[in-house]
Formats: C-alpha cells, structure tokens, sequence
C-alpha cells in the first residue's frame, strides 16, 4: 500500500468534496461547481487536476470506497450528486464510481503525478504526508556522486524533448570545475498539445521544487532558476506560494533540513518567445537578454548561465527526480520499453474525445493511446493525422498508428516524442493550412541568428500560399522541398532544423492537400 | 501593484493622465527593486508592464541608465519578446490561442467571430479602448480546446456564444 492510500484513508473522520483549481479545469467551470458545493456547506478542498479533463469539471466525495468521482459537472448538477452531509449519490448518471479504481484512471502509472490532483498543491503538510521530501531526505544522506549514480541508474532521460540522459548531463556538471553552478528548470512548455508541465506546477509544486534541491545537491549547484512561461499565470502563482513556504520550512536557503547545504531557487518569468524555450535562448533570457540561441560548443553543463557550468531540466524530468530517489533507480527502470525507461507522460489534446494527461510505461502503440485511451476523435469522424512532439513534428497519418511511443520508434518514421504530446485532426482538418502554419509559426518565432530559419521560413510561407493558389504547383512543390532541406542543413537550433518536418510530411503523407 | 502580464488591461485606467516625470519616477523605483537580481532586466521590464499595462517610449532610455545598459539593449530586449508592448492597449485584453491542438478544434471559426465582433485584427485596440485582440502560442488548455485567455483568466471549450458572453 502506498503511503498516498495510507494517507487518504486516514482522512474518513469527515467526508470532503474535492474540487480541482487547476486552471483548466477552472476554465470549464470548476469555481462554479466549488461555489455550489459551498452554498451546500460541505467542506472543500482545492487539489489540482488528475489529468481526465474531458471530466472536467471533476467532483470528489469521500466515502468508505475512497473517492466517489462525478463529472463533468455543472453548478446545479451539485446538490443532486452530494447531499447536505456529504454523502455521495451513486446512482446519479454522472457517477464514475470510486476513482481510483477508473479505468482510465486505474490503468496508468503515476509516479511522476502520483499525488497532482490528490493533495491541495501548496499545503506543504499534504506533501510531507504523502512521501513528500523522503527523496530529498535520503539525497542529503548521500554524496553528489552517489546521487547521479541513482539517476543514472534509473535510465531518466530528459522529457523537455531532445530525452538526453539526465544522468549523464548531471555527471557533466558535477565533474565541471567552478565555485558557482546553478539549477535552471525549463518550464517554458511553449508545445501546443502539451500541458504536463502546467499540470504538475499547479497540482504539486513541491515536488519539482524537491526534484531541483536534489539536482543542486547531486551538482554542488546552490542556486536554482525556474523559468516560467508567461502565458501560465496561475501555475507562477502556485510556484511562488510554494517557493516561499518551502523556505520558510527550511527546505530551501541556507541550511537545507538542518544539513548545513544550501540551495534556493528563484522565479523567472517569461514574456512570450517560443524559442526560450531552446535551452541556450533561455539562458540568454534569464541574462536579461534576446532569447538569441548560442553556438556550441560551449555546452551549457560547462558554460551555461552567466557563464557558469549549469543543468538545465525539463519541468517533468525534474519532478521525476524524488520519486527515483525515494523507491531507487531500479525500481524506475522497470518500468518502459528499450532505451525509454521509466513513465511517459502522454498528452492527448485536439480533436480527442477524452483529452487529457496519461502516465503511462513508454511503449504504447499511437493507436493504442488515441483510440484506446483518448477514444478516438471528438468529433467521432475518421482520423486525418497525428502531431506528435508539438510544431516541430511531423504529422503522422493514419497508416503510422501502429508505431510504439517511445523516443526511438518515434524517430524511426521520422517523427518525434518530444514532450509527449499528441495533438489529433480528424478528416475536415485542412493539411495544407497546417504545414503553412508551422512556417509561419517558425518565421513568426526565429530569433534571427540563422538566415535559412528566418528568411527560408518566410519564403516557405509565400511559396505554399502560391502552391495553394495553384500558381505553377509542381515546380513550387519542387521549391519547397528545396528550401525545406536548406533549412534542414543550414539552421542552428531544431526550430528552423525541424519546422520543415511538418511540412514535408503534408507533402509526402498527404499530396491531395498541398 | 502586482498584477499579471499578459492581462494589465484592467489598471490601465487609473494611469492615463500620468505625467512624464512620475512614470520616470516608476520605472526607477521598479529598476531599485530589482537592481540586485543577476540578469535584472526581464524582471524589470515586466515590473514597469505590470504597473502601467505597457512600456512607455521612455522605457528604453531610463532603464538603460538605471541598469546600467545601452539604450539599444534595452530597446532589443523590448522589441524582441511578444508579450513586451509598447503601446497601450484596451481596457482588457483577448488572447486567442492559435496553436495546432486549438485549430484540430476549429478555433477558425472563433477567430473570424472575434474579429468581426469586435471590428479588429490581432494587435489592434477597439475604437472605444475596451478589447485589444491578441494571439497566442499556446495557453495549456489543448485537452479543454478551443482556449482563450482575457486578462489572466483562461477559458476553455470556447464556442461563439460563450465568447459573447464574456465580451459583454
Ligand atoms: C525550439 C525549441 C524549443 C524548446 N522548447 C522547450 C520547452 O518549452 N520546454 C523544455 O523543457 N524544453 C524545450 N526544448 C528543449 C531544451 O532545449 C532542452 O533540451 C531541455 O530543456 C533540456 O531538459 P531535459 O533534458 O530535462 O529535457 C526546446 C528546444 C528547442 C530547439
Ligand atoms: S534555427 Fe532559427 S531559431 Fe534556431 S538559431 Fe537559427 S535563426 Fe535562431
């Protein structure tokens, strides 16, 4: 039993109603359902999303069975699924039944969201009773080099895209020579199709603040960055409210847990660049530059920010990080399928009928996930394509659904996994429009190093708007491949090196369209 | 004096009318505040956004000689980021997510009802200086598509009639 189960079930004294303040869900209506459930005088608790937002809004009542799920919800849907003493109605049409024995629940692997939608993010008591902290305490029993051994072991590899062993990059700035180091957490999730990232900073944010401590520890690094994406407001909020009360706990400063190691953390917002999201760009960006993305070598582990040897991690790999160091890198790496070890985090978005997050072992098939967990399109029209690893990725057409979901299989069809989206069209989506948009969306985002990413995308935009006006298509198809691989070869950094993928997978997937 | 960018709309009013001198005032006190952060200057240029809704002209100087800059550095900074305006903008502010997950939902459609609701394009301002229309690279919201945002409240499973609803 999980000390999660442990914990929920010492909560029967009262039961409560759980009502998620995950902005998603508030943005379909969940602070209408809280109200509801108030003007009841039930008593309410505010945890995140557990990922099911095609439930959302999500309501939760305690029961001897454990929670007792409704949704989606609407406010005055309320008083008829929970009555004035808080007992659930289980016979009411939007009854799922015992949540953690849903299927779309039950089926996954939460390690990395084992309590995101569970405890109320900033209540740093919830957290300690959930395991919380325990990665970190036995961290700072170890050296540094015993805890990169433990994420190396454990086959982490980063989640922010490029899946470069984190143990690896963590050995790299260990070794490096400086007094100073730093933390840098990407959470930039600029991916359309992607939200994990969002999910974990506003349902448990200690647990990344956890995973960079550990990080500073297993680096000899003393201060951590969190780079934020403007655009998620609530999640800077959440993030700032927990920084500031793991500090006042000393989990963060200069004593850690009485350890004598110092760590803090400090939070930065963006303003609005996809490319920051480039880790070299972003450390231009946490300079107080243009997010311009730097040659290397120097590799940021050696000459990252303001000069210093740097890690830089995905918000998901970092908060992967306390679960590892809690139940052991062994047990991680049971988990997956070949070189993918350990849990992806699956993001089912667009044109899906049950959109939402899925921890899930690498090695699903495509088909699997869209039509077995995200049941099908939303619209129940046929499947067009796939984007999967946001606008960098090729779209992927009905015939490749059978591929596996994991870094390499991705790749082998010229695809990627990036940060484990997959954003779904059905048949009226306009694939023509779609590889024009991921031009444009490159010339609007270049950050101008590089002229075939910032002028070539420009030019791809003109050259499919004259294909799709049907100016001599045949011999501007020609010159859009052709510009499409001098983007390829000549660019810097994959947005202009991959912004041709989605393109050239229109025109060789579907020709009908471009 | 805290509130969020995007969505500084709402506080834009209660500093029309503000003199030259004291904005000038602002964006030292906010320059003070951050002055002894490494790489201060996002931080500053969202602190001088956030009380004033935009950056005036005279940002780019004044800072620069707050932070010790190039006026041309500080320009750079300015111009390249999306979310830094430099002009400022209606009461409250609409971003439209245009990213893939929100087209797969048919946000066309939203955006062609936006526009001619509100008789503007992206980065204009109404005529009464209620709206200004912005798009947006992804707000996080792809499972509840399609997404807005107006001022720092994210909306999701946005049709035309709920759209109308908020605008009015
Ligand atoms: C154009 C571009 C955009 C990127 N955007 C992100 C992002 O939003 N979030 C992220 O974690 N990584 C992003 N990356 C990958 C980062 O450069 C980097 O590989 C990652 O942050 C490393 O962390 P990880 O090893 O934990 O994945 C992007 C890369 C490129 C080329
Ligand atoms: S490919 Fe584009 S975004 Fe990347 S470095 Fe070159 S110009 Fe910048």
């Amino acid at each position: 039993m999980s000390l999660l189960t442990v914990w929920m079930s010492s909560l029967t004294d009262q039961s409560r109603v759980y009502v998620p303040a995950d902005s998603a869900a508030r943005s379909v209506g969940a602070d209408g359902v809280a109200r509801s459930v108030e003007e009841l005088g039930l008593p309410l608790k505010r945890p995140g999303s557990r990922g099911l937002y095609w439930l959302e809004p999500l309501l939760e009542v305690d029961s001897e069975q454990g929670r007792i799920g409704f949704g989606p919800l609407r406010p005055e849907e309320v008083h008829g699924v929970v009555d004035e003493t808080g007992r659930p109605n289980l016979e009411h049409p939007r009854c799922l039944g015992p949540i953690e024995r849903f299927e779309p629940l039950s089926c996954q692997q939460r390690l990395t969201f084992a309590r995101t939608g569970i405890i109320e993010p900033t209540c740093i008591d919830q957290y300690l009773a959930t395991a919380g902290f325990t990665g970190l305490r036995r961290a700072l029993e170890l050296g540094p080099q015993d805890i990169v051994d433990e994420i190396k072991l454990s086959g982490l590899r980063g989640r922010g895209g490029a899946a470069f062993p984190t143990g690896i990059k963590w050995q790299t700035v260990l070794d490096a020579p400086g007094d100073r180091k730093f933390v840098v957490c990407n959470a930039d999730e600029g991916d359309s199709g992607t939200f994990a990232d969002r999910m974990l900073m506003e349902g448990d944010p200690y647990c990344l603040i956890e995973g960079m401590i550990i990080a500073g520890l297993a680096t000899c690094a003393e201060q951590g960055y969190i780079y934020l994406r403007a655009e998620y407001p609530q999640a800077y909020r959440t993030m700032q409210a927990a920084v500031s009360t793991a500090r006042a706990h000393g989990f963060l400063g200069g004593d850690i847990c009485g350890s004598g190691r110092r760590f803090d953390l400090e939070l930065r917002k963006a303003a609005g660049a996809y490319i920051c999201g480039e880790e070299t760009a972003m450390l231009e960006s946490l300079e107080g530059k243009r997010g311009v993305v730097r040659f290397r070598p120097p590799l940021p582990a050696l000459k990252g920010l303001f000069g210093e040897p740097t890690v830089v991690n995905n918000v998901i790999s970092l908060a992967t990080v306390p679960v590892i160091m809690e139940r052991g890198g062994e047990f991680y790496r049971e988990f997956g399928s070949g070189d993918s070890r350990g849990t992806l985090t699956l993001q089912l978005a667009g044109n899906v009928q049950r959109g939402g997050l899925f921890e899930v072992p690498f090695g699903l098939t495509l088909r699997e996930a869209i039509e077995g967990l995200g049941g099908g399109t939303a619209s129940s029209r046929p499947l067009r394509a796939v984007q999967a690893g946001g606008p960098l990725g090729a779209f992927i057409p009905e015939s490749g659904l059978d591929t596996p979901l994991d870094y390499e299989s991705l790749k082998s069809i010229g695809a990627m996994l990036g940060h484990g989206g997959l954003v779904v069209f059905d048949d009226t989506a306009d694939m023509g429009a779609l590889a024009r948009f991921a031009m444009e969306f490159c010339a609007i985002e270049s950050c101008g190093k590089c002229t075939p990413c910032r002028i070539g995308a420009v030019r791809g935009t003109e050259v499919i708007d004259r294909i799709r006006a049907g100016e001599d298509p045949d011999a501007n198809r020609q010159l859009l491949r052709d510009l499409c691989d001098t983007m390829v070869e000549g660019s810097l950094c994959a947005l202009g090196g991959m912004a041709p993928y989605p393109v050239l997978s229109v025109l060789d997937h579907f020709p009908e369209d471009l | 004096m805290k509130i969020w960018s995007p969505g500084s709309g709402r506080r834009i009013a209660a500093f029309t009318g503000w003199s030259m001198g004291e904005t000038d005032q602002l964006i030292s006190q906010i320059c003070g505040e951050h002055r002894h952060r490494e790489g201060a200057l996002l931080p500053v240029l969202h602190g001088i956004q956030d009380a004033l809704g935009f950056l005036p002209p005279e940002t780019a100087g004044r800072v620069a000689e707050e932070l010790n800059l190039s006026r041309a550095e500080v320009h750079g900074v300015i111009s390249f980021y999306h979310l830094f305006r430099q002009h400022p903008p209606g009461q409250r502010t609409l971003y439209i997510c245009r990213s893939e997950a929100c087209q797969a939902m048919g946000n066309g459609p939203l955006i062609d009802h936006v526009r001619e609701k509100l008789g503007i394009d992206f980065h204009q301002t109404t005529g009464d200086r209620r709206f200004s229309l912005e798009p947006i690279y992804c707000l996080g919201n792809c499972a509840c598509a399609p997404a807005v945002m107006l001022d720092d409240e994210l909306h999701g499973r946005v049709t035309s009639d709920r759209l109308d609803e908020l605008l009015d």
